[in-house]
């Protein structure tokens, strides 16, 4: 069995406002093995970009409470020093961010950023260090990568800009790669690249990744294990087949129904879910999505656990409809019709 | 970069040529009259007038007039109110503005890059602390100093510094009066110069302080200083290296332009309270005898400094941004 990396257990993340608290994490639950993709799906606010900072302590702030454990390698990085952490931190678990024309310093070139990162965890000579951020461009394919290692952030593309911040993460040879919406701010024939170039790269490096975007598709093309969350928890897991082929959450079916498909009918518009997020200071009583789902009935007060229903032992989902009403009502709810008959 | 630099000095050279030509402008076209009866001073023969008027080309096309006060301003010679042009022989101290202005540059220079040194120092300090803090009573404290500086007017301010700590019997620890040159002795001058340093850098330290706050708490929450903590570097260094490196460069053009200014006579409050002979104390001198001359001398004198430290301020841009860096 492969060596278990990380192992999130309740996690919950609330931030003190004056407007209240905020529920932005509300229980979950997820491990990754080494060599594994975990796609972490679901829409803004969901509290999947929370989840993924407070894993490397990034959310730490006194008006920040967090329950729950994160252990990496057996050690709970949530009570970890912060000291400790910061060896973990671009060594051990690296992050690369959502938007890359805004996620480089502007003033440095982008070959002195990633001997930073190098020179931070290894004491190795700045020559050293070098040379390494060079090959390591050359690597995420950066043509000219010599040369270009000492152009300034504005003179990258911003698909080279993503390679660039990759490198870098890289540069360490971490165990995690956190990658957050890496590819939303970039062109469609660009985010192709970039995912392709993540997937290779972690075969490489023999590290895990943990993929958080809004788009389902994103994670279709590289997750081994899906988690959709929803106000702050999960509301359906299972492998990349479970939840792409027998979803049990009508949020899923509302991301999957979402998803432009060239292979069915023109729809007349495209689908959307209906309503917004809920408030994460004033939580919905029962089941989150209840207010938006085209499904609740009475027991929807009740919030239901995340647990397994169907037949995949590994598929979880928090949702009171039986399996068979799902499976019946699943696929006129994804094409759009069951909405338009309601 | 050899072009951006030739464009800059070209337009420092626009820029000084079109404050030359106002303040023409206003010592020979607006006050209107005769300019050379009023050079000539009281009970002018009228040969004189005659004199002074082929002299100086008030005859001539205003053109000439121009140029004629830009060849002997250039030299040293401005006309004068109390009577001749021949300044050199007659009345020197009072009518050489040129040589006025040179005297209080050493004062003037001393003062005013001994206090920058201090409110650029102390306003980075406090602007760090006040951003690192922000929030906490700390910051509070130093805020609320902060604006206390700035609401202290400087000749308030001078003269209650003067009053207690430097005129009141029973031996005051510092010293009154004027300046003592740096070269006569460096200890006396930096001495005498403790308190107008003080009272001129308080106003910068807690302006700059402000603004280097609130840049720093800016660039704070911009995407690479997060990126830059998710690389495992401690927090010093990412404030150092990757926030302060950021929020100083607004900071660049505001200092450069205030330095200049003070260099350039604008320090008049502070000159005059601490009786610093410099050029600011000479303006203000000029202005309350309403001695046009050497207010002109010190206009031109103060917008060559706006004009020098503004093209100094883009090339540090340059440097300190390479986005803007031309290429």
């Amino acid at each position: 069995m492969a060596e278990r990396l990380l192992d999130v257990k309740g996690l919950k993340v609330r931030f003190a406002t004056e407007d209240g608290t905020v529920h932005a994490v509300d229980g979950v639950d997820f491990e990754l093995d080494r060599g594994k993709v975990l796609g972490i799906v679901g829409e803004s606010g969901s509290g999947k970009s929370v989840t993924a900072l407070t894993i490397l302590g990034l959310t730490r702030d006194r008006n920040t409470r967090f329950e729950g454990e994160v252990d990496y390698k057996g050690q709970n990085l949530l009570q970890m020093s912060e000291s400790r952490l910061r060896d973990v931190r671009g060594n051990e678990i690296a992050m690369i961010f959502q938007d890359p024309m805004t996620s480089l310093n502007p003033v440095y070139n982008v070959g002195d950023q990633i001997v930073e990162a190098i020179m931070t965890h290894e004491g190795t000579t700045k020559k050293d260090a070098r040379r390494r951020a060079v090959e390591l461009l050359r690597q995420v394919g950066i043509p000219n990568a010599q040369q270009r290692a000492s152009d300034y952030p504005h003179q990258f593309s911003g698909g080279m800009r993503q390679r660039a911040m990759i490198a870098m993460a890289l540069s360490c040879n971490p165990d995690v790669l956190i990658a957050d919406e890496p590819t939303t701010a970039l062109d469609v024939t660009i985010q192709a690249q970039i995912l392709e170039l993540l997937d290779n790269l972690r075969a490489d490096f023999d590290s895990s990744v943990i993929l958080i975007t809004h788009d389902l598709g994103v994670v279709a093309e590289v997750a081994d294990e899906i988690i959709v969350m929803y106000a702050g928890r999960v509301v359906e897991r299972g492998s990349k087949r479970d939840v792409f082929y027998d979803p049990q959450h009508p949020y899923t079916w509302g991301l999957l129904g979402s998803i432009p498909r060239l292979d069915r009918p023109k729809p007349k518009k495209l689908h959307s879910i209906e309503g917004t997020p809920p408030s994460l200071i004033n939580l919905p009583r029962g089941c989150k999505f209840r207010p938006r789902c085209p499904h609740a009935f009475d027991k929807c007060q009740e919030e239901p656990e995340l647990k397994n229903r169907v037949e995949s032992a590994g598929h979880l989902d928090r949702c009171w409809l039986s399996v068979d009403e799902k499976r019946g009502v699943r696929d006129r709810t994804i094409s759009g019709e069951a909405r338009d008959v309601a | 970069m050899l072009a951006f630099i030739i464009r800059r000095f070209i337009g420092m050279i626009a820029v000084l040529f079109a404050v030359s030509v106002m303040v023409f402008i206003v010592f020979v076209l607006i006050p209107g009259g005769d300019p050379a009866e009023r050079m000539a001073g009281k009970n002018p023969t009228p040969e004189n007038i005659v004199n002074i008027r082929e002299k100086w080309g008030f005859d001539k096309p205003i053109y000439v007039q121009y140029v004629r006060m830009m060849q002997k301003a250039a030299n040293g010679f401005l006309p004068g109110k109390h009577g001749e042009y021949d300044i050199l022989s007659s009345f020197q101290n009072r009518q050489n503005v040129a040589a006025e202005i040179k005297k209080g540059i050493p004062a003037t220079f001393s003062l005013c890059i001994g206090a920058a040194i201090i409110w650029l120092f102390f306003g980075t300090v406090v602007g760090v602390f006040s951003a690192v803090t922000a929030g906490k009573v700390s910051d509070r404290l130093i805020t609320t100093l902060a604006l206390i500086g700035i609401s202290m007017p400087v000749f308030w301010l001078g003269i209650v510094l003067r009053y207690f700590l430097a005129e009141k019997p029973n031996n005051p620890p510092f010293p009154d009066g004027e300046y003592v040159p740096l070269t006569v002795d460096p200890v006396q001058w930096a001495y005498h110069l403790i308190l107008p340093w003080f009272c001129l850098s308080i106003l910068f330290i807690g302006f700059y302080g402000r603004v280097l706050r609130s840049n720093m708490l800016d660039v704070m929450n911009e995407d690479y200083v997060r990126t830059a903590r998710a690389k495992g570097i401690a927090p010093r260094r990412v404030i150092l290296k990757h926030v302060l490196r950021n929020s100083l460069i607004p900071i660049v053009s505001l200092f450069g332009l205030d330095f200049a200014a003070v260099l350039g006579g604008g320090a008049i409050l502070t000159e005059t309270v601490f009786s610093l002979k410099g050029v600011g104390w000479y303006a203000a001198q000029s202005v309350g005898d309403l001695d046009l001359p050497p207010i002109m001398g010190v206009t031109l004198y103060g917008a060559f400094f706006i004009v020098v430290f503004s093209a100094l301020v883009d090339f540090l841009y340059a440097f300190l941004d390479p986005r803007i860096r031309p290429t």
